[in-house]
């Protein structure tokens, strides 16, 4: 097992330092959005998580891709790395979007097109370890897991767009939203700053846990292998 | 004496470009091959019928099908049947070539590998598109409803090809695990929403009666979802079933 390399120490430290800098930079910083009040904060680290989730969910797709055309296991431990860390972080765009909907809807869920798919791509995602744990022949696992989270990643935007032919309640800040969208506003300097702030800081979080899980997927890598060994 | 084994001497006859003549030949082989067996046993196609029907069985009770609700959730209730049913299809279908070590006589045949995939998927569509066929007139004498409109029948037409298309890929994937029946609506379901989401908005609109321009949105998303899937499956089959 190689050491822990010097710059992911760097990394952890300066995620570290940059996460809190978004903290306070959302408590402190960012005005309070007249309509909806203290709420409104959340919406910095929600959209930043559920980016974190779609990049993730397209790191994997992509890895998936050059796992099937190199076959080298390397991009299997990346492609499982990234689907793992942006399912937790899917999970907490959904929760934080509850939260932020019980203050500005009234209610922690309603059935809204935009709502729900974000629940189907949460399940899509884990239905991907159910049939990696059906699996056990690495080559095989590695390789129908990669064609899975090609097909899911592809059935992503489809589940959206059928989304945006329903009308939806749910905001768009970024673009233009639809008239019956409920709980919009209009980003201010500052909070555009605290936005795009918030981005960054969760991609760093993002590429510093996935380095980490890289790491302890090779060492399951080579536990598997072993006891392979010891078994045959 | 020497004996040099006759069968590495012959030069195998594999050029990569085997003609259309060739695959469609393999193609309708692999698709008679699923309909001989299917018309010795009936296995596939009563257990999915049967299926089907308790299913808008249970549909009548648990949503108390009046004539009020009927207008509204007939689709909803005919494509939940239709996937439910589907999924048993497609299960029994890649489970009998696994279990009978068909897959592997069919692999090792000096055939397209694509080949494979299309011929399945088109068995597989036949089967659907069969039971289809007979839930949807004793549905309509059952409820008193006409569900024989063309627009409908083309929506269901386009509805199951994707169903199948995705269907026939993730089976494949889904027999080789362990859990394997249980998995195989697990990893479909999320995969097929658009599909269902679209085949539902559009059969109530053709049911309705809506204007063409209000249903064409749906149909433009269930062909490019057709589209996009065929494709893909046509890309990443050789993988799934490689050993």
């Amino acid at each position: 097992m190689q050491p822990k390399p010097r710059l992911l120490t760097i990394l952890d430290i300066v995620t570290i330092i940059l996460f809190i800098a978004a903290v306070g930079m959302v408590f402190f910083y960012a005005p309070m959005e007249a309509v909806m009040g203290q709420v409104q904060r959340v919406f910095y680290f929600h959209v930043a998580n559920a980016w974190v989730g779609m990049l993730g969910f397209m790191v994997a797709a992509i890895s998936g891709v050059t796992y099937l055309l190199k076959g080298d296991h390397k991009w299997d431990i990346i492609g499982l790395a990234a689907i793992e860390i942006s399912f937790v972080f899917f999970f907490i765009a959904i929760i934080s979007g509850s939260i932020w909907a019980r203050g500005s809807w009234g209610t922690w869920w309603t059935w809204d097109p935009r709502l729900t798919s974000a629940a189907i791509v949460e399940l899509l995602y884990a239905a991907y370890f159910l049939l990696r744990q059906g699996l056990e022949e690495p080559d095989q696992r590695a390789r129908i897991g990669a064609i899975y989270a090609i097909l899911s990643f592809i059935s992503v935007p489809l589940t959206f767009i059928s989304i945006r032919i329903f009308r939806t309640i749910h905001p768009v800040i970024i673009g233009s939203g639809a008239a019956g969208a409920e709980g919009s506003f209009d980003m201010s300097t500052k909070m555009l700053q605290t936005f795009i702030f918030s981005l960054i800081v969760f991609s760093f979080v993002f590429a510093d846990l996935l380095w980490h899980r890289i790491r302890l997927g090779r060492l399951a890598e080579m536990a598997e292998n072993l006891r392979l060994k010891v078994l045959s | 004496m020497e004996i040099i084994p006759q069968a590495e001497q012959q030069p195998i006859r594999r050029s990569p470009f085997q003609g259309a003549g060739r695959f469609f030949h393999s193609l309708t082989a692999i698709i008679w091959k699923d309909l001989a067996a299917e018309l010795r046993s009936r296995e596939l196609l009563s257990s999915m019928l049967v299926f089907a029907l308790l299913v808008i069985l249970i549909f009548n009770f648990a949503l108390e099908l009046d004539a009020q609700a009927r207008a509204t959730v007939t689709a909803g209730v005919l494509w939940v049947t239709f996937a439910f049913a589907g999924t048993i299809g497609l299960n029994r279908s890649m489970a009998m070539e696994k279990d009978r070590g068909c897959l592997d006589g069919l692999l090792l045949a000096p055939v397209d590998r694509s080949a494979i995939y299309f011929g399945k998927a088109i068995g597989n569509l036949i089967f659907m598109l069969v039971v289809e066929t007979i839930i949807l007139p004793v549905y309509s004498v059952l409820y008193g409803v006409n569900l024989f409109k063309p627009g409908l029948i083309l929506v269901i037409l386009l509805g199951s090809i994707g169903y199948v298309a995705v269907g026939t890929l993730l089976s494949s994937m889904a027999v080789q695990t362990r859990t394997r029946d249980v998995l195989l609506p697990i990893l479909l379901f999320p995969l097929v929403i658009p599909v269902m989401i679209a085949a539902v908005k559009a059969s109530t609109g053709y049911l309705q009666g809506m204007e063409l321009i209000d249903i064409r949105p749906w149909l433009n998303l269930l062909m490019v979802y057709d589209v996009i899937f065929i494709a893909i499956a046509f890309m990443v089959f050789d993988y799934i079933v490689e050993e």
